[in-house]
């Protein structure tokens, strides 16, 4: 039988605010435990909580950017349950009233479609502690840091097919919260999180089938992995003869291996209601207003951009627009060096292997767009051929001088484009190789292309790398074809 | 809306509450009793009434976003139980 895959993703964003959502303490990463869990957060007697002005601006910053309606009254409720990393004893959330409503996000596949993914609503809630059960006498260790750390939930309705269009969204989710400046979007810190629910149905059924959900998913890789797993479990159990039951499970992305998680008892019986510390948040319009006008270009408008204003490929500019930084780093490259294309591809190319091999993003990069700029513009103007700018590049990365130019000069790499001086170079190859030659004249003329290769590999290594290779090419050939 | 004892035991053990199986009885009625209101009062036409989510008529304040509260781990974990290495310690909890 013909399965299809249908998808829905939650995914919770924290929000890059300098302190919790309900309090004024910090929500830096990597404190020691329990250092920035004041008493708003440790939920003790007395409390009150009071709305964090710039998570409000930072989630309605997301839904203009995904084109949904801002709710203008906003309520938080008390999602009430159980568990050692919620002192409360509730979760503040959003239920009937969240702040962003419907909208929509389009992603882009490896077949160069797009498709249109629609955004059920996100709302604002806040964040649990960790809970660490490594053995302390017997039992476990609670750290509240994050407790209260702003998130957004974002829900996206089914319309996800497969675990490429899984990944494809929640890249494009990255990306926009990024460009947003809303999310730091380190996902090794936790700062986005997947919820990935899953169903199959026999192909042209309407109905969906049960669904389960796989939580906190904290990679692409993983989120693709643990979806091509439950797929393929879920397939297989109906085809056994089983059915799906809707569960929870965890996905170990070490290990691989994923497993139902034993559901918390009567966990979805969660009686909300309206937070009686809290009062009705009201957006108005001037808020509204001055947050559109603050908003930046998104990657879609600078993706379209990329491709009209420097003649990029669809691809390069789906890539380069990607990120923030990235887009920074491209458009103050071209801005020096004048060729968008050897631009790209030097940033998409060396740059960013030389960034993986390091363990790198682009703002650490030690070869800044400037020298990248700087080193392009003599590629482009024959002052260094390709080849030797990789041996440049690979100075500036070093760190031992600060400009390509000053790497031209103390190394001597200057491009020798000078006709005399490359033909009595050729003269010398040729002299020294006089059988090659006698082979390549006595060769049929479409055998020559590929034996003139040789001699161009001795002139440059004659050279150094130095020789302008588009002028051996053509001295040679004029040589050699006499 | 009627509620029945196994009813008052699951709502009592969903709000971690201990309730005395001779108290059970009782528990029911009154929270019956108040079930009963409740009904009388979703008998109410309320169409075109927006659900009230605070009884004062006043919207939220916001807070700018600055770090007012500084480590204060000490003071407050001085009334904790169990505390380790920073953490406070709890019993045992696995997913």
């Amino acid at each position: 039988m013909q399965w299809e895959t249908v998808i829905g993703l939650e995914i919770h964003v924290q929000l890059a605010t300098k302190t919790k959502i309900f309090s004024g303490a910090s929500t830096a990463f990597g404190a020691a435990p329990n250092t920035q869990a004041c008493a708003v957060d440790l939920g003790l007697p007395g409390i009150l909580p009071v709305v964090n002005e710039e998570a409000i601006n930072m989630a309605i910053k997301f839904g203009l950017g995904i084109d949904a309606e801002i709710n203008k009254v906003n309520v938080f409720e008390r999602k009430n349950y159980f568990y050692p990393d919620l002192p409360k004893g509730y979760q503040t959330t959003q239920l009937e009233k969240p702040i962003v409503g419907a909208g929509h996000v389009d992603i882009t596949l490896t077949d160069g479609s797009t498709k249109r993914i629609r955004v059920h609503h996100a709302h604002l809630e806040e964040d649990a502690g960790k809970s660490l059960h490594e053995d302390f006498h017997g039992m476990s260790g609670i750290d509240l840091n994050r407790a209260g750390t702003p998130l957004i939930e974002i829900v996206t309705e089914p319309d996800i097919r497969n675990a490429e269009e899984a990944v494809a969204f929640a890249k494009k989710l990255h990306s926009i919260v990024t460009t947003l400046g809303i999310c730091d979007g380190e996902m090794s810190q936790g700062s986005m999180r997947f919820d990935v629910n899953v169903s199959v149905r026999p192909k042209g059924q309407k109905e969906l089938g049960t669904r389960t959900e796989t939580k906190n998913l904290n990679s692409f890789k993983f989120m693709e992995a643990a979806i091509f797993k439950e797929v393929e479990r879920q397939i297989e159990l109906i085809e056994d003869g089983g059915t799906v039951i809707q569960e929870t499970r965890l996905y170990n992305g070490d290990t691989g291996e994923a497993r139902s998680m034993r559901s918390k008892e009567e966990a979805n019986d969660y009686r909300y209601f309206p937070c009686p510390d809290l009062l009705p948040v009201i957006i108005d319009d001037s808020r509204l207003e001055k947050l559109k006008a603050e908003m930046p270009e998104m990657p879609d408008a600078k993706k379209a951009r990329f491709i009209t204003d420097f003649g990029l490929s669809d691809y390069d500019a789906e890539i380069l627009s990607a990120d923030q930084a990235t887009a920074h780093y491209f458009e103050a490259t071209v801005s020096v060096s004048d060729d968008a294309k050897l631009s790209a591809n030097w940033i998409m190319g060396d740059l960013s292997k030389s960034l993986n091999q390091n363990g790198m993003s682009i703002p650490e990069s030690p070869v800044s767009a400037d020298m990248l700029g700087g080193l392009i513009k003599r590629i482009k103007d024959n002052t260094i051929s390709g080849k030797i700018a990789k041996e440049v590049f690979e100075v500036l990365w070093q760190g031992e001088c600060s400009t390509a130019d000053e790497v031209i000069e103390k190394k001597g790499l200057k491009q020798v484009t000078d006709t005399g001086a490359i033909e009595a170079m050729i003269d010398e190859v040729l002299a020294s190789n006089a059988q090659q030659v006698e082979n390549y004249r006595a060769a049929p003329e479409d055998k020559r292309g590929k034996m003139i290769g040789f001699f161009v590999g001795q002139c440059m290594k004659a050279s150094k790398g130095k020789a302008n290779p588009g002028m051996v090419n053509q001295i040679l050939k004029q040589k050699l074809d006499g | 809306m009627a509620i029945d004892a196994s009813g008052i035991k699951k709502v009592a053990h969903l709000a971690r509450l201990s309730i005395d199986d001779n108290a059970v009885e009782a528990t029911t009625a009154t929270i019956g009793s108040i079930l009963e209101l409740v009904d009388r009062m979703q008998a109410v036409d309320t169409q075109g009434v927006e659900p009230l989510a605070h009884p004062l008529d006043a919207i939220q304040r916001l807070r700018p976003d600055i770090v007012t509260e500084e480590n204060q781990r000490e003071q407050l974990q001085s009334c904790a139980p169990a505390v380790e290495e920073g953490l406070f310690l709890v019993p045992r909890v696995i997913e």
